[in-house]
């Protein structure tokens, strides 16, 4: 039943060969069971997800369900999630209780899936490797002793261990499509504004983007399909009709033109990583699909560009988070200046203070231009580099990550070892355009590698279908990690 | 106040809360007064996760603004952060505009002093901008602790800048006061000061007469007109005193204390804040296309400046009775009403009688001119009376009494009751011409003997002996004419 695709799930849920309550009870079980070593759970609320399965049931009995009905599912700790506490895995909303549901969250609450709990991830979603959570790493199920990467890495982990059948995350500069690749999920980042960012606590708000996780690519079209649609409480949604992500689902990939950007296979990448992508990519030439070189001359500039405007806005977004109204405030402090630093030296982590400090000096009056204004240009420049490339191809494709998961701890103490291991996803988030990442071989020690597909701007369909017709030929997202 | 040797430059930030039902940012209601807090959404208590939503009707009377003062509307304009912490700043950062507003130029022209003294002069402005207001830090009744209420964050500004053109209070009060009543008259304030819907902060230096700009200071927060003036005179004294004392004047923002009468130091240049401008990611560019601003201009009233030329040049009116009549939209609607009942001919005396009578009963019954229990149609009534000779100007003011007393009274039905009507019979008033010469002897000898008072003490007798329903003129015709046969 873990192995279970989403349709399947629906179909058996929809037979009345198996109840929602039956699916939610087995993978809270193994929740229990798995989440003590994985650290995928910020937190479970069984109760919650019962309940809502026996409504889903309900529902399924009526004849009313969906496709995700009765389908439990895991939500990054980072939507806001009525009555469940959101802690953003930060110290600052620890006892944090938000009074109403993220768009994401209503969305898929009114499509009937089933939500099992809060997934770990790296505070405030500023991370590669999840390990800069309050609530301490998530593990990687292929290797425990590895991180699963970040900062989307519980909703990752938990789809990979199985833990639950799908779960959203978020993606700001590789935070779905880099823990996919490092625990053998696959995962999308839709087009910037398709997913409303209401009730996600930003980090970067020009980046943010909710995304999905799932075994495959066609339980990712099921769910982003719930996920995605207008929501004028968000100015930067886009205005767009619903859109049916499986709709090219098994559509013949002959004639399909992959651009291959020269700048990401030059250097800089693992051997064994080099090795799996170029198979992988064999594998699309035997579909009938064609590669073409294509140049991304500034995409070398994406991590610098990125680390400007990511810190600028974050700094900014975080300056809610104070101790007047929510979240940790010190319990002791002097005057009004005391508590603020108080408690926002408690409140938040190392990274995020980095960041923080980052973003401030970015702005401040006299830097302003050198960096920020700098930044926006590359920025653009970058975007134009995609727009051209596409002009040759129909989707472009390359590692998503250089290296393999890497040991707990390894990078921790070097930042800018850490950053650079979104040297190929960043860029896509400054140009806003849809990214996906999905299994496409294994490398050292047997740990997945995963390969990253890259659209045109709401060509989320084709990407899926891109995918998903890798996926009927090979076995690479079946593979499943030992445990339990 | 006023120092030949030394030149003041005024310049004015002035904030003008919009009248949007909601607030510029969240859909909660901008309603004043409520309990606290009870006014303050998800979004204006920046909860994790929220997003601002730009109100439309914002936009619109920031366009409308734009066009009353001739400025340019920004196709495109951008909302920035303005990055600060204190309590009643729930996100941390002031949603603003910054390098792109939405109004860019523009000027006003005010009436300054009075009499014989007043002049025009045209103000130039910078800009205006859009923004949210911040909450309120409360801190009685709460034990040596602060609370916070945050039902005014969120609620929209126009931020209307200045150039420093202003040269004295004087100036910079007709200007605050010009532009107070252009925010009313366009209906995007109600501008309550009270209430803290027009605010102004004043921005003061001075110089010698020629010489570069002097060092400015910036007077916060002043809530009324009065308080703008002292708080300006105070700050050109303190100034003047200052330089001439051998200091000199540091760049600072202050308070003006109305008990004391002085502005103090709220903070110096050394202390301001780096806010860290930059364009709010949440929030698209506001672009504005030429059909809403047609639309916008379509719908805008006659504006002050126009009426006031049509009241000077088709009616004849000088030119403090039109700005006094343009000072508010109510007050020259009132007045159109009247001439339009009265007959053009008439203007003056309807100006006159509004500006008299009517201004000085509804300043003392503390009403507006929207609440006249007098009509423009029963003004122009009594002053159409007064023009046909029926009743004198003093026998008006009784029928004024009893138009404000009477609801609905007519003004030939009381002229009838109370016996009004002027003495038009020239033989009647003859008669008592004659009494009255023959009674008051020394008069008319102190008259003849080149004393012109004189006639004004026989005019008041004879006046007294019609008990009043003389017509004055025609009384100073007959005792002319028998004095000179």
């Amino acid at each position: 039943m873990i192995e279970a695709s989403l349709k399947d799930l629906a179909a058996a849920l929809r037979a009345g060969t198996l109840s929602s309550v039956e699916l939610t009870t087995l993978f809270l079980d193994r929740i229990d069971a798995l989440n003590p070593s994985l650290n995928a759970f910020i937190t479970v609320d069984r109760d919650g997800a019962l309940t809502a399965a026996r409504a889903a049931d309900a529902r399924l009995a009526a004849g009313t369900a969906g496709p995700l009905t009765g389908i439990p599912l895991a939500h990054k700790d980072v939507f806001c999630t009525e009555g469940v506490r959101t802690t953003c895995a930060s110290r600052m909303l620890e006892n944090f209780v938000s009074p109403y549901d993220a768009h994401v969250v209503s969305q898929l609450k009114a499509a009937g899936a089933v939500m099992l709990g809060k997934t770990n991830m790296d505070e405030y979603a500023m991370g590669s490797s999840n390990e800069n959570s309050h609530f301490g790493a998530a593990k990687n199920p292929w290797d425990a002793s590895r991180v699963p990467g970040g900062s989307s890495g519980g909703s990752a982990v938990a789809v990979a261990a199985r833990l639950a059948p799908m779960a959203t995350g978020t993606d700001t500069g590789g935070s779905v499509r880099q823990p996919a690749a490092l625990t053998g999920v696959t995962g999308i980042k839709p087009t910037y504004g398709v997913v409303s960012r209401y009730g996600m606590i930003a980090y970067a708000s020009s980046l943010d983007q909710g995304g999905a996780f799932g075994r495959s690519a066609e339980d990712c079209a099921l769910l982003l399909s719930a996920m995605a649609g207008f929501d004028p409480r968000d100015s930067t949604s886009v205005e767009r009709e619903t859109e049916d992500y499986t709709r090219d689902l098994g559509k013949p990939l002959a004639g399909l033109r992959i651009g291959l950007p020269k700048e990401f296979f030059a250097e800089g990448m693992d051997d064994d990583v080099r090795a799996a992508t170029e198979a992988a990519l064999d594998q699309y030439r035997q579909l009938g699909a064609t590669t073409v070189e294509v140049s991304l001359p500034n995409a070398k500039l994406a991590i610098p560009a990125y680390y400007v405007i990511a810190p600028a806005e974050a700094s900014s977004n975080l300056s809610r988070f104070d101790g007047v109204r929510y979240g940790h405030r010190a319990p002791e402090y002097g005057d009004l200046a005391d508590m603020y630093s108080k408690s926002r030296a408690q409140g938040f982590g190392a990274e995020v203070k980095r960041r923080i400090l980052v973003g401030t000096y970015v702005l401040s009056h006299g830097y302003y231009d050198a960096y920020y204004l700098q930044a926006q240009k590359l920025r653009r420049l970058i975007a134009e580099d995609f727009i051209a490339a596409f002009k040759q191809c129909d989707v472009i494709a390359g590692p998503t990550s250089p290296t393999v998961a890497w040991p707990i701890g390894e990078k921790s103490d070097d930042p800018v070892q850490m950053y650079l291991q979104d040297i190929y996803t960043i860029a896509v988030n400054l140009a806003g355009l849809p990214g996906l990442s999905l299994p496409c071989g294994t490398g050292a020690g047997d740990l997945p590698v995963g390969l990253q597909l890259i659209g045109n701007y709401f060509d989320e369909a084709r990407l899926l279908n891109v995918a998903h017709g890798f996926q009927l030929a090979t076995d690479w997202h079946r593979r499943m990690p030992a445990v339990g | 106040m006023s120092r030949p040797d030394w030149e003041v430059v005024i310049g004015l930030e002035i904030h003008a809360q919009l009248n949007t039902a909601s607030k510029i940012f969240s859909g909660a209601t901008t309603a004043f007064g409520a309990e606290a807090n009870a006014q303050a959404s998800a979004v204006d208590i920046a909860l994790p996760g929220v997003l601002p939503v730009l109100n439309k009707g914002a936009v619109e009377r920031a366009i409308r603004f734009g066009l009353a003062i001739d400025a340019e509307v920004a196709r495109k304009s951008v909302f920035a952060r303005k990055n600060y912490f204190y309590p009643d700043l729930p996100k941390g950062y002031q949603i603003s505009q910054f390098e792109l507003p939405v109004v860019v130029g523009g000027q006003i022209t005010i009436r300054v002093g009075e009499g014989d003294a007043a002049y025009d002069k045209t103000v130039t402005l910078t800009r205006a901008h859009l923004e949210e207001d911040a909450g309120k830090s409360l801190h009685e009744d709460f034990h040596g602790m602060s609370g916070i209420d945050l039902n005014r964050a969120g609620t929209p500004l126009l931020e209307i800048v200045s150039e420093p053109d202003m040269r004295s209070s004087a100036e910079a009060v007709a200007y605050a006061r010009a532009l107070h009543s252009l925010v009313r008259w366009i209906d995007i304030c109600d501008g309550n000061m009270q209430e803290g819907s027009f605010r102004c902060d004043a921005n003061v230096s001075v110089r010698r007469p020629g010489a570069e700009l002097g060092t400015r200071r910036e007077i916060k927060n002043l809530n009324s007109f009065r308080f703008l003036q002292q708080a300006i005179d105070y700050e050109i004294q303190w100034q003047i005193e200052r330089i001439e004392d051998g200091g000199r004047v540091e760049q600072a923002t202050v308070l003006f204390d109305p008990d004391s009468g002085e502005t103090r130091m709220m903070r110096s240049k050394e202390d301001a804040h780096d806010y860290r401008y930059f364009p709010d990611p949440d929030l698209l560019p506001v672009v504005i296309s030429e059909d809403w601003i047609a639309r916008t201009r379509a719908a805008l009233p006659e504006l002050p400046g126009a009426m006031r030329a049509r009241f000077e040049a088709d009616w004849g009116l000088s030119a403090y009775d039109a700005i006094t009549l343009t000072s508010s939209r109510d007050a020259a609607t009132y007045f159109e009403a009247a001439v339009a009942a009265a007959g053009d001919a008439l203007a003056k005396p309807c100006a006159n009688w509004i500006m008299g009578e009517l201004a000085a009963r509804l300043n003392k019954a503390e009403r507006e001119i929207t609440d006249s229990p007098v009509s423009p149609a029963q003004l122009a009534a009594l002053v159409a009376r007064i023009a046909d000779g029926t009743i004198s100007n003093n026998a008006g003011k009784k029928v004024f009494d009893a138009l404000w007393n009477e609801a609905g009274a007519e003004v030939d039905a009381i002229i009838a009751d109370q016996g009004l009507k002027q003495m038009n019979d020239s033989g009647a008033l003859e008669a008592i011409v004659d009494e009255v010469l023959a009674a008051n002897a020394k008069s008319v000898e102190e008259f003849r003997a080149g004393k012109e008072k004189a006639l004004n003490a026989l005019v008041g007798q004879v006046m007294k002996a019609s008990r009043g329903k003389a017509n004055p003129t025609q009384v100073n015709e007959v005792l002319r004419s028998k004095l000179g046969g």
